[in-house]
């Protein structure tokens, strides 16, 4: 392989917001700006931006928390204050760096919340969560959107009558309250209206690779692309640029027909193209991934990068709609999807991507994606007749990523993927 | 055998049948009934009753049901009671069954709701979103829209238009059901010897797998023999059971935490069957909207209801007193979210406070005590040692 990547432009532009939003948290007494705890699936950057309040999403604090190696210590804080060893380990990272001083992952203090903003979105811990914050913020104007779920593999006109109801007379005066600021109709359209173009170029992102070779790993460099869009840049003329940037420079590779690239730099061949269910681990992120590209094998597409919103099927914001539109996005995230849909969704990828392997990441303390998935793993299994792999880790809980088990699982696995591919190769020579 | 022994033996096996016989005879009976399973903790049983329904909790398989093939479908750090369930409709205990709904309550059951959907068991699988928004017209008229979707299923089925009057109709009945139970409650409180926690337990439950008339019957008669002077009051004291609102614990555990020294005067075991406080209104000309009405303004506190208006340690500790308790034993099933992520908040809160408590965890297939036995009966010399008061049930 190739040595360390250099940066590509699309890399300095995110990590460019990225600061910036760390900037703005940093000087908030001097600002003035409101701060808007909330979480990942289900956000509601456009209304956080039109309020123009700043976004801190506490699961980013604890993987971000988990890649600097500081997550260890956090939870074993929290379980010093009756927190179970059993629960959601992003919980217990957040409240474990809260009760130390709630300094950040970039080393300085993240300010406490004027407004905890549970747009509650296919996680029952969300909720459990931000009742924990409540008590250590008591000041905080507390703001709950109940998302429903899409039971029924759908999203009815009642379901989001439900949330518009709730976005009108509940969310939006409070957050009018908080920030002093009035609502706009005209620039949440406007926000809008960038949120679909970031949309769109993240979803062609994810589209090239049906390549061959796939120019991208869609799962762990997905979750990096995933990035700004969904921490609070959705909405932002600045992620269209990077996400255009960043289709420009795949496409690139494309035409010069390469794979993609990984923490070693360039992955020489594509030997397998598998699609991965469930979170990545965040504590051995790269030792995980390296397992992966050492064997040439490349996620073409995985269901985490749609934690944030599923765009593949066309769905996107409309300023024509913009309450409806916000509704239906928190509906639309992939743990809100019910087990049928999910399945229905991994088995297009699988087919479309033209995927020769599905495999689980079996998080131990997240039940929104692990309650159902060996039941999914099968279905698709028995359905599409592909091999799959099963594995287990955690998301920041180091105590709970055991490398030999993993490596020698998914070597077992590529062994098997490769005789298959053997036999399939003879059968049609 | 008395007729209270009676009573409870037979409500004993009913409540324990895994093979819901009772649901079955009774839908055997007549035409066009219809059987509908659900799961913790609440759901409105009203509306199954008005359409002619028996409604039928699924609290899992306990320590009776041997787990072959539901493993295979839970990892091994998910609570225990989706794979006894699995195992249950995989093991056919509930084809008889016409639909089943799903109260939300967790990411478990939640998903659970889509395999049922997924391997199409019963004609209808409704996963019951319940509002979180308690304003009455956002959060109520979406809890009505909810109601009238399993109405609409279980029309599919039997064709029975629902009216008003049908609806009042149950309601009436449930709001006897809730009040005899309040009653028995009161009643334990005071005297907690004459019915056991174990007894009690089998009483409360089988009111969730048989119909509500038949279950009226027996509490009313329960209620009659806990009246008179019966049993012989012991040295214990007197607790709040906390935290076993869904899997539920094996009988042994709920025997061996009163054995160790407690009368357990209030729990949440059967959390459903309580969970609207006070009458609904019975005379309404839109009893859907008495239902969410009831639900929005007077549910009892649950893991499953976002709690930030009312917090949930300022209801428990006031159950505490309202019970007069020396105490807290909070129980969760392993790997249950929703109590193991409250219990730092009632915790931290009742460390504050002053407030006794103890914790453990348990799983519905597992009968060994002897630990949490010992742990419960140190708690209980504890208080009756360093009580001010001396533990006041020890006195007739
Ligand atoms: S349980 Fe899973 S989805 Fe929920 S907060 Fe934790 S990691 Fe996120
Ligand atoms: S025991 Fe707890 S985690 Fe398991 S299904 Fe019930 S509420 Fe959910």
């Amino acid at each position: 392989m190739s040595k360390e990547a250099i940066k590509e432009k699309s890399m300095i532009l995110q990590k460019e917001m990225v600061e910036g939003l760390f900037n703005e948290l940093d000087r908030v007494q001097e600002t003035g700006k409101k701060v808007c705890y909330t979480f990942v699936p289900g956000n509601l950057s456009e209304l956080i931006r039109c309020f123009d309040m700043l976004p801190v999403y506490p699961e980013i604090n604890a993987l971000q928390n988990a890649m600097r190696k500081k997550s260890a210590g956090y939870i074993k804080e929290a379980e010093r204050h009756a927190h179970s060893e059993d629960v959601c380990t992003y919980v217990k990272c957040d409240i474990g760096m809260m009760i130390k001083g709630n300094i950040g992952p970039t080393g300085s203090k993240i300010p406490d919340p004027d407004v905890l903003l549970l747009s509650y979105t296919g996680c029952f811990t969300f909720m459990k969560w931000f009742e924990t914050l409540k008590r250590s913020y008591p000041n905080a104007e507390v703001i709950m959107l109940h998302t429903p779920y899409q039971e029924n593999g759908e999203m009815t006109p009642q379901m989001t009558a439900y949330m518009v109801q709730q976005l009108e007379q509940e969310v939006i005066p409070k957050m009018e309250k908080v920030s002093g600021v009035k609502f706009d109709p005209e620039k949440l359209k406007k926000i809008l209206g960038l949120a679909r173009e970031a949309q769109d170029w993240i979803a062609r992102i994810f589209e090239t690779t049906k390549h061959r070779p796939s120019p991208i790993d869609a799962y762990f460099a997905g979750v990096y692309y995933i990035g700004p869009i969904n921490i609070g840049f959705r909405g932002t003329p600045e992620a269209v640029a990077y996400y255009k940037e960043l289709y420009n420079e795949i496409m690139e590779r494309v035409l010069q027909g390469l794979g993609p690239i990984t923490p070693e730099g360039e992955m020489p061949e594509e030997k397998y193209r598998l699609v991965v269910e469930g979170p990545p681990n965040w504590t051995n992120f790269r030792e995980f991934w390296k397992i992966f590209y050492d064997m040439g094998a490349v996620i073409v597409a995985s269901s985490y990068t749609k934690v944030g919103g599923v765009y593949d099927l066309g769905w996107r914001h409309d300023p024509d709609r913009p309450l409806e539109s916000l509704a239906e996005y928190c509906m639309n995230c992939y743990t809100n999807l019910n087990i049928p849909q999910r399945i229905s969704l991994l088995s297009k990828l699988i087919k479309e991507y033209h995927a020769d392997g599905y495999v689980t990441n079996s998080i131990k303390s997240c039940n929104s994606f692990s309650a159902g998935q060996l039941a999914m793993m099968r279905e698709i299994e028995d359905k599409l007749e592909v091999p799959v792999g099963f594995i287990e880790s955690d998301l920041v809980d180091p105590r709970y990523f055991s490398y030999s088990n993993i490596k020698n699982r998914l070597e077992s696995y590529f062994q098997m993927l490769a005789q298959r591919k053997f036999i399939h190769e003879t059968q049609n020579a | 055998m008395s007729n209270l022994e009676s009573i409870i033996q037979s409500c004993k096996e009913v409540a324990f049948d895994l093979d819901f016989k009772q649901a079955k005879a009774w839908k055997g009976e007549s035409p066009g009934r219809i059987v509908v399973g659900y799961l913790p903790i609440y759901m409105p049983r009203e509306i199954v009753h008005a359409a002619g329904g028996l409604p039928v909790g699924i609290f899992g398989g306990g320590d009776r049901k041997p787990i072959v093939k539901g493993d295979a479908y839970y990892q091994s750090y998910i609570c225990h009671i989706p794979r006894s369930v699995m195992e249950m409709v995989l093991d056919h205990q509930m084809d008889h069954f016409d639909g089943f709904v799903f109260p939300s309550i967790c990411d478990v059951i939640r998903n659970l709701s889509g395999m049922f959907k997924q391997h199409g068991f019963g004609r209808f699988v409704k996963y019951l979103d319940l509002p979180q928004n308690f304003v009455p017209e956002i959060g109520g008229r979406f809890y009505i829209h909810e109601m009238e979707h399993i109405l609409r299923y279980m029309r599919e089925v039997n064709g029975k238009e629902v009216t008003a009057e049908d609806l009042n109709h149950s309601i009436r009945l449930y709001n006897r059901n809730r009040e005899l139970i309040e009653q028995i409650y009161d009643l334990r409180e005071e005297f907690p010897w004459r019915l056991s926690l174990e007894e009690w337990y089998y009483v409360l439950r089988a009111g969730t797998v048989i119909p509500v008339e038949e279950h009226n019957e027996r509490l009313h008669a329960v209620l009659e023999a806990i009246r008179q002077p019966i049993g012989t009051p012991q040295d214990r004291i007197k607790v709040v059971l906390s935290g076993a609102f869904c899997e539920q614990p094996a009988i042994g555990l709920i025997k061996a935490i009163e054995d160790a020294g407690c009368y357990v005067v209030e729990d949440d075991l059967m959390l459903g069957s309580r969970m609207i406080l006070g009458p609904i209104d019975d005379q309404s000309d839109d009893p859907l909207e008495a239902i969410a009405h009831a639900y929005l303004t007077r549910s009892r506190y649950s893991s499953s209801i976002y709690d930030v208006h009312q917090p949930k340690e300022d209801r428990l500790e006031a159950l505490v007193q309202q019970r007069n308790a020396s105490g807290v034993i909070f129980a969760s099933a392993s790997f249950c979210d929703p109590s193991l992520l409250d219990a730092p908040i009632f915790q931290n809160a009742f460390n504050v406070r002053g407030l006794r408590y103890i914790a453990f965890q348990y799983s519905e297939n597992i009968n060994q005590f002897k630990v949490i036995k010992e742990q419960v009966g140190a708690f209980a010399d504890s208080i009756k040692l360093w009580e001010d008061e001396p533990a006041e049930v020890s006195i007739a």
